[in-house]
């Protein structure tokens, strides 16, 4: 390793009262908010290109909100908090509902184009839900409207919010206690960069890419837990990760999301059969579904795993969806140009059923916050899916660009007040000198692509929705071993454009300790509950409703447990 | 399994531009960016590319030139024969396959400006190199 000798006093710097790190829907409310609460300069990273990376983009269909004339936010609270298993943060799950349905509204008025019907928005009921709730764009491009409407609303804010994608943040800056900016590395020149701000707002997403197949992107690594982690917050509910159930498994299809079958459930019902075309849901605890699209997401995902593990999958090792029995004008009608594209990689949905499995796609754990989404760090704050509590155990279906909008909202807010209040010290480079070092450090070639692949296999196998004692150890020795292989400095040298190479580096550093978040969480849960299925514990204990907190003391993660919030 | 040979642009600004060609084979139905995603963890990991989304067309940042033409590189699919990739023409090249495709104001200005609201420190060194 050759640690050279530059300092922070190399990287370029930029200032700002908030900094906002992610521009999905979380970061982009929050920036949003900030602005209009009078913070004057909001700076907006994404590591990808602005509104463009991360899982708002990727959501297919539903957001639930209260917004019909028969419905109430605390309805809405009634099935998360049932969703939950118990584990929920009643007042943070009440700010998803109440304020996520302001948030649906004021979209409306952004023109994000919420589907009609008569006077009101559209909408339809997802498992889970007592009534229909699921407001949409487009049953398969909601998530792509929500991005633009909310990038068009920052333009239209104007200078007040900066906007600067490829800009992956490695490290916040921490002093006296406080978090006053961050380091980051810039992907598109290779170099280091330096940010100070009244307070910075973690809104980086999920850890679905800590596992092979998954449904968001590239760019959800867990990296603002690990940032957190490092800058004293407390991480809660590490080991529940959803998966979605039906994520596309075979054939090959490509140019669509991997989650794409669900809307056509919600639309045409569809039938889950095993490798034997049996139904096969009431085996393992679910009702009939008779066309109908019922059967909860951890239920789902039990089912089809233990079938396909009594030897009764579909071929590739999931299950089959089969809308065989829904007429060819039937599909035309709710799908209309998706049927060619499906055409197009050769699924003629008449004739053929596809394969389904288990997939990652949401993580319920996260950075632990107030009411205000203020981590117990002052001057950090989280929003959006980075945040832990809200769901508890399992997330119902739909609340996940909710939270993002509601807690960018409320983040945004808190942000813009404490920027004001001049109660964060002024950013030092001497803070992030550390940081800087590391990103402007250079070290021999390493197989980084490869060694993420390698955290993404044993993350599937081991610490996927069913774990049991043996996999966890197992899982814990491999994150280890690959701890000290990736070392202290990135491979290749700083200042190349684009160099992949380095930023998995960077990532592997983010991903590592988040892995180990969850595999530490999930070891120590003896019981199964919601997204978190223990083999070996595989009854629900009543003594188990408890959050487990995670925290760094010195090199150590430390786990506690506190009873569930009333 | 069907065997596809990428002959791939390499090299980055200001360097005299390379071709690298990797023989791949494939599952019928596998796009272009599956292979360079293997091709990443498999053979080279410093081959560069965009793409934020895996596979679904939704990001768009994995635009490139196939044998000439534009692509995203998750919708075409692979074919059992040479096929050559090139970064974007009328943008400006980062490396191998990716150029620089984010709007002006999206993007760090090179060497700084007021309107970034650089510290003073950090201007004087910017005035300084």
């Amino acid at each position: 390793m050759n640690m050279t000798t530059k300092s922070a006093a190399d990287a370029r710097h930029l200032e700002a009262d908030v900094l906002v790190i992610g521009a999905g829907g979380a970061g982009m409310y929050a920036a949003i908010e900030a602005a209009r609460r009078g913070a004057g300069r909001v700076l907006l990273l994404d590591r990808s290109l602005i509104g463009r990376g991360g899982a708002t983009v990727m959501a297919q269909m539903t957001v639930a909100a209260a917004v019909g004339p028969d419905d109430h936010w605390e309805h809405h609270l009634a099935d998360t908090l049932a969703a939950g298993r118990g584990l929920s943060d009643p007042k943070l799950a009440a700010l998803l509902c109440e304020v996520g349905a302001d948030c649906i509204l004021e979209m409306d008025a952004w023109k994000v184009g919420w589907a009609r019907s008569g006077d009101g928005f559209a909408a339809v009921q997802a498992p889970g839900h007592d009534r229909p709730r699921c407001v949409y764009v487009d049953f398969l491009s909601t998530g792509p409207a929500v991005s633009r409407a909310l990038r068009a609303q920052v333009q239209r804010v104007g200078p007040a919010i900066r906007r600067i994608g490829e800009v992956a943040v490695t490290d916040l800056v921490v002093q006296d206690g406080a978090v006053t900016g961050a380091a980051a590395l810039h992907v598109a020149t290779g170099e280091a960069l330096t940010i100070g701000a009244a307070a910075t707002i973690v809104a980086t997403g999920g850890l679905t890419r800590l596992y092979a197949r998954n449904s968001a992107s590239l760019n959800m690594s867990g990296d603002g837990y690990a940032l957190a982690l490092r800058a004293g917050a407390v991480l809660q509910d590490m080991e529940f990760v959803q998966f979605f159930p039906i994520g596309h498994l075979a054939p090959r299809l490509i140019g669509m999301d991997p989650i794409m079958w669900d809307p056509f459930r919600y639309k045409l019902g569809g039938r889950l059969l095993n490798g034997a075309m049996e139904d096969f849901l009431g085996r393992w605890g679910g009702d009939a579904e008779n066309g109908r699209y019922s059967t909860t997401r951890d239920l789902a995902t039990y089912a089809i795993t233990k079938e396909a593990e009594a030897g009764r999958g579909s071929p590739s090792g999931g299950a089959w969806l089969s809308f065989t029995h829904v007429p060819e004008a039937e599909l035309r009608g709710a799908f209309g140009p998706v049927i060619d594209r499906l055409a197009a990689n050769g699924i003629d949905l008449t004739r053929d059923a596809v394969e389904v499995s288990p997939i990652a796609h949401y993580h319920m754990g996260g950075v632990r916050v107030d009411t205000a989404m203020r981590t117990n760090v002052p001057g950090l704050l989280a929003a959006g899916e980075a945040v832990g509590g809200a769901n508890g155990a399992n997330r119902l279906s739909g609340n996940a660009i909710t939270e993002a909008l509601a807690y960018g909202r409320i983040a945004g807010a808190e942000a813009a007040r404490i920027a004001a209040s001049g109660e964060t010290p002024a950013f030092s480079p001497a803070a992030a000198s550390e940081a800087v070092a590391r990103l402007v450090a250079s070290s021999r070639p390493m197989n980084t692509a490869g060694m993420v692949a390698r955290l993404q296999r044993l993350m599937s196998r081991d610490v996927g929705p069913f774990r049991t004692a043996a996999g966890l150890a197992r899982a814990s020795q491999a994150l280890g071993a690959l701890r000290a292989e990736v070392g202290e400095a990135p491979p290749g040298a700083p200042g190349v454009a684009h160099d992949l190479a380095r930023l998995d580096w960077f990532d592997l550093r983010q991903m590592i300790p988040v892995a180990e978040a969850v595999v530490q969480a999930a070891t120590a849960r003896t019981e199964s509950r919601g997204a978190h299925q223990r083999e070996d514990f595989p009854e629900t204990d009543e003594a188990w409703r408890l959050n487990q907190l995670l925290e760094l003391r010195g090199e150590t993660t430390t786990l506690s447990r506190l009873p569930v919030a009333a | 399994m069907p065997i596809a040979t990428l002959s791939i642009h390499r090299g980055g600004l200001g360097e005299a531009p390379r071709r690298d060609a990797f023989e791949i084979g494939f599952e019928p139905g596998e796009s272009i960016l599956d292979a360079l995603r293997r091709l990443r963890v498999d053979r080279d990991p410093t081959l560069a590319f965009r793409y934020a989304c895996l596979n679904a067309n939704a990001c768009k940042e994995c635009m490139m030139l196939l044998d000439g033409k534009v692509v995203y590189a998750c919708t075409a699919r692979l074919e059992p024969r040479e096929m050559r990739l090139d970064p974007l023409p009328n943008k400006a090249l980062l490396r191998d396959l990716a150029t620089v495709i984010a709007p002006p104001d999206e993007r760090l200005a090179e060497g700084g400006s007021a309107r970034e609201g650089l510290a003073r420190e950090g201007l004087a060194r910017e005035g300084l190199k």
